[in-house]
């Protein structure tokens, strides 16, 4: 019982706090790819909190769906990570097709994101909202498919069930192609690199940065926190194919769990490191494998 | 033969690169056969390097148009003149398309009217040299303001406009792109410039005096060496003064100097443009290490101060030359690993390759220059077709590439860092002996005088025409960014417009330079 309400006190705590760190990491690894010393690892602690305390200028053409589209998103995000166990516990919130409302979630917080996009009026963001939609469509359908893969295998369409049930060892084909392409997924979602460099200054370029010009300020702060909260979630979500491990020990099992985000943010940030953004055009392509991946994935289980 | 024929029939005054012409010797012809003498010469392949408008110093009503047209092969330049009424002239643009901007830019100058130009728009956005006339029918009391024009706009369902600066997200100079796309598809872009027109040529007018040297340091901060010499060059023309070959040798090494650091810094940037982070570190801190030779040799990194008319202003000893030959190996050592990764790295080299395309015919057609022209396979350098200075004794080999893409622009540049470092030791290993300045006399009086070098970018063309005091009552500059913006929108037809950035930085062409 006491373990219990630990286990939602820190899940609640590790989601509310530590989404910050990852970006951290995953700069200071580029910067160490890239010979420099680069930013302190908690910077992006300092740069959310620098906007909070700063100003707001707000566009005149835009209504109450701007204000609203970054805390939508954020509340969007906050919920789905209480759908998702984190290590070897069970998520707060679980209930049977609790697995459709979580990627449903993302779908939410798109929706409101690219709305707040289009009611700027800026041609950029306007773009970007297009691009955003059009990759969606494609790594919507490749992440479902990859949790189809994970459905099929464990008889349960619910996240915590789901994901702490033993998966196959040593893993199968399946398995392996869903991590695949579920970490493709995983890095569109986040708009890194391959898909979109979040440290461009090339409007023409981006895509989420691209939706985001407009706002400055505490929403811009709430924007940047969403978006680490939400690779928070995702790598969570990709560590329990990654590394389906555990020690058994509460203790151990949490801070396991906290060295495995690290490392995930270090990958990611060596991914970053070693290759150069894909042609805008060919996007599309890296997603589509990424649903053939899983759709294989899925088809081998069934048969 | 085509060269020997347009030799024959050319009725132009023949000079080469700094060679003074008295202006009596300019043969005035009349408009038609003006034209017709540019289209021939440039249908011979010849290249035009300037074509500018003079007012008499007496009488206003008075324009002269002035050509200036290379032949690359032969070492040669052509000068004409010829006298134009304020009514306007046949525009030369729809046989000749390389005068375009030129043709625009005298109509904005003087407010005259090119008749039958395709794209009759103001280049600067600046009054008429002349009060009360203006090609535009703007009256005295409107308001000119940079980027306030006429834009051209395609419709229909799925075009979409997309407006970009004068303010750009990065720290660059500002300039107003407006592109007509088809969803991600570039149809057409428009660049508009000007809004750094400061009014250099004006002001160089009168002179020479203590500023001029100043104005063409300052001309485009990036290419201070190669304004600089163009402007000594020309001064030295003038003032019959022939400089030092120790002089001349650390001219030389300043301006290899400035295309390295310039070259270094554009591979690493485009690097940067595609997210790929090791070369873009790596050559911004090398860049910083080319800069920081240039500041050895003359205490400023970008050069400026260095040269003076008759000379340099400062002596390279050989514990100069020890230490900067130890520094080149180290830039040459560290660029190797930086720049080869770029090449060896597949997802780099698919943003690269095929992107931004400009044939060698349209390279031609619009008169390209520099390292974006050599991309394009044109064999085109000053410093072999027209070489001043050291580059008389000592040549360097050209670089050129095919296919005019990304790529090529960003390993014609690679191709030039190589030549640059080997170039730069080879002189520093033996710099010859003599004085630092040396005297030049008063400006020759009523003379005109074409200097080009070769900067990084490209082509330099200063002239500079002197009146019965020897003063300038003319001078123009042509910075090598003003022969190929245009060369940018023809690139990005038909790409991505995501991919506009990538393009625009394989050019990295100068606004100042452009604006003046």
């Amino acid at each position: 019982m006491l373990n219990d309400v630990m286990t939602i006190a820190i899940h609640i705590g590790l989601l509310l706090f530590m989404p910050p760190l990852l970006p951290g990491v995953i700069n200071r690894t580029k910067a160490v790819f890239a010979g420099r010393k680069g930013p302190p690892l908690l910077q992006p602690y300092f740069d959310i909190c620098k906007l909070f305390h700063k100003g707001m200028v707000i566009s005149e053409s835009t209504t109450w769906v701007f204000l609203a589209a970054p805390v939508v998103a954020l509340a969007a995000t906050l919920l789905a990570g209480l759908l998702l166990p984190f290590g070897p516990f069970a998520a707060p919130i679980h209930f049977t097709g609790d697995l459709i409302l979580f990627v449903y979630l993302f779908g939410l917080a798109r929706f409101f994101t690219t709305s707040a996009a289009l009611d700027t009026g800026s041609s950029f963001e306007g773009m970007g909202a297009a691009r955003e939609v059009a990759f969606a469509c494609l790594s919507e359908t490749a992440f479902l498919l990859g949790l189809l893969v994970l459905v099929r295998l464990s008889g349960s369409v619910s996240l915590t069930p789901m994901l702490l049930s033993p998966l196959a060892h040593p893993p199968e084909a399946p398995v392996l192609m869903a991590a695949a392409g579920l970490f493709i997924v995983l890095l569109a979602e986040n708009l890194r690199i391959p898909v979109d460099d979040p440290n461009t200054h090339l409007e023409l370029t981006m895509i989420h940065e691209a939706m985001v010009l407009d706002n400055s300020g505490p929403l811009l702060g709430l924007v940047h926190y969403g978006s680490a909260m939400k690779l928070f979630v995702l790598s969570a979500l990709a560590l329990h194919l990654f590394v389906p491990f555990q020690i058994g020990i509460f203790g151990a099992d949490w801070g396991l769990f906290v060295i495995e985000m690290i490392a995930m943010a270090a990958v990611i940030g060596i991914v970053e490191s070693t290759m150069a953004r894909l042609q805008m055009r060919h996007v599309p392509t890296l997603l589509m494998a990424a649903g053939l991946l899983n759709g294989i994935g899925f088809v081998l289980m069934v048969r | 033969m085509t060269n020997m024929s347009a030799k024959q029939n050319n009725p132009m005054a023949e000079i080469s690169n700094g060679q003074v012409l008295a202006r009596s010797a300019i043969p005035d012809m009349p408009l038609p056969e003006f034209q017709h003498a540019i289209v021939d010469a440039v249908e011979a392949h010849h290249r035009i390097c300037a074509l500018f408008g003079s007012l008499d110093a007496e009488d206003e009503s008075c324009l002269t148009l002035y050509v200036v047209l290379a032949d690359d092969h032969r070492n040669r330049l052509y000068v004409a003149s010829a006298n134009v009424s304020s009514d306007g002239f046949p525009s030369l643009t729809p046989r000749c398309p390389q005068v375009h901007l030129f043709e625009r830019e005298i109509a904005e100058q003087f407010g005259v009217k090119p008749m039958g130009h395709p794209w009759l728009k103001p280049v600067r956005f600046h009054r008429s040299y002349r009060l009360g006339t203006d090609a535009w029918n703007r009256g005295d009391n409107d308001a000119v303001e940079a980027g306030i024009m006429d834009y051209y706009q395609i419709t229909g369902g799925q075009v979409h406009e997309v407006a970009v600066g004068p303010i750009h997200a990065g720290v660059i100079e500002p300039g107003h792109f407006r592109f007509q796309c088809d969803g991600e598809v570039i149809l057409h872009l428009e660049i508009c410039l000007g809004y750094q027109h400061r009014g250099i040529e004006r002001a160089m007018e009168r002179g020479p005096n203590k500023r001029s040297l100043h104005y063409a340091e300052t001309l485009a901060g990036d290419t201070t060496v190669g304004h600089a010499s163009a402007y000594t060059q020309l001064m030295e023309s003038l003032g019959s003064c022939q400089i030092s070959p120790r002089a001349a040798a650390i001219r030389g090494i300043a301006m290899e100097l400035e295309r390295l650091a310039n070259h270094m810094g554009d591979l690493g940037a485009l690097s940067g443009d595609v997210g790929f982070l090791p070369t873009a570190s790596f050559c911004g801190r090398i860049r910083g290490d080319c800069l920081n030779m240039t500041a050895a040799l003359c205490g400023n990194r970008f050069g400026r101060g260095l040269l003076r008319i008759g000379g340099v202003r400062f002596d390279a000893d050989a514990a100069l030359a020890d230490d900067l030959i130890r520094r080149l190996d180290a830039i040459e050592h560290d660029s190797c690993a930086a720049i080869n990764l770029l090449w060896e790295t597949s997802s780099v080299m698919a943003r690269f390759e095929g992107i931004g395309a400009v044939s060698e015919e349209v390279a031609r057609e619009i008169g390209m220059v520099g390292p974006a022209a050599r991309a394009c396979g044109l064999d085109l350098d000053l410093r072999r077709d027209h070489p001043s200075g050291i580059y008389q004794f000592n040549h360097i080999p050209v670089s050129t590439w095919r296919g005019g893409d990304v790529f090529a622009r960003a390993y014609v540049r690679w191709l030039e860092i190589q030549r640059s470092i080997l170039y730069i030791r080879e002189q520093l290993k033996a710099l010859p002996a003599g004085l630092m300045q040396v005297d030049f006399s008063a400006p020759r009086p009523e003379a005109l005088v074409v200097t080009l070098q070769e900067a990084w970018r490209g082509q330099i063309c200063h002239i500079a025409l002197t009146d019965a005091q020897g003063r300038f009552e003319r001078y123009k500059i042509v910075d090598p960014s003003f022969y190929n913006w245009m060369a940018v929108a023809m690139a990005v037809r038909g790409q991505q417009i995501s991919d506009f950035p990538l393009c625009n930085k394989s050019f990295n062409l100068s606004y100042c330079g452009h604006d003046l």
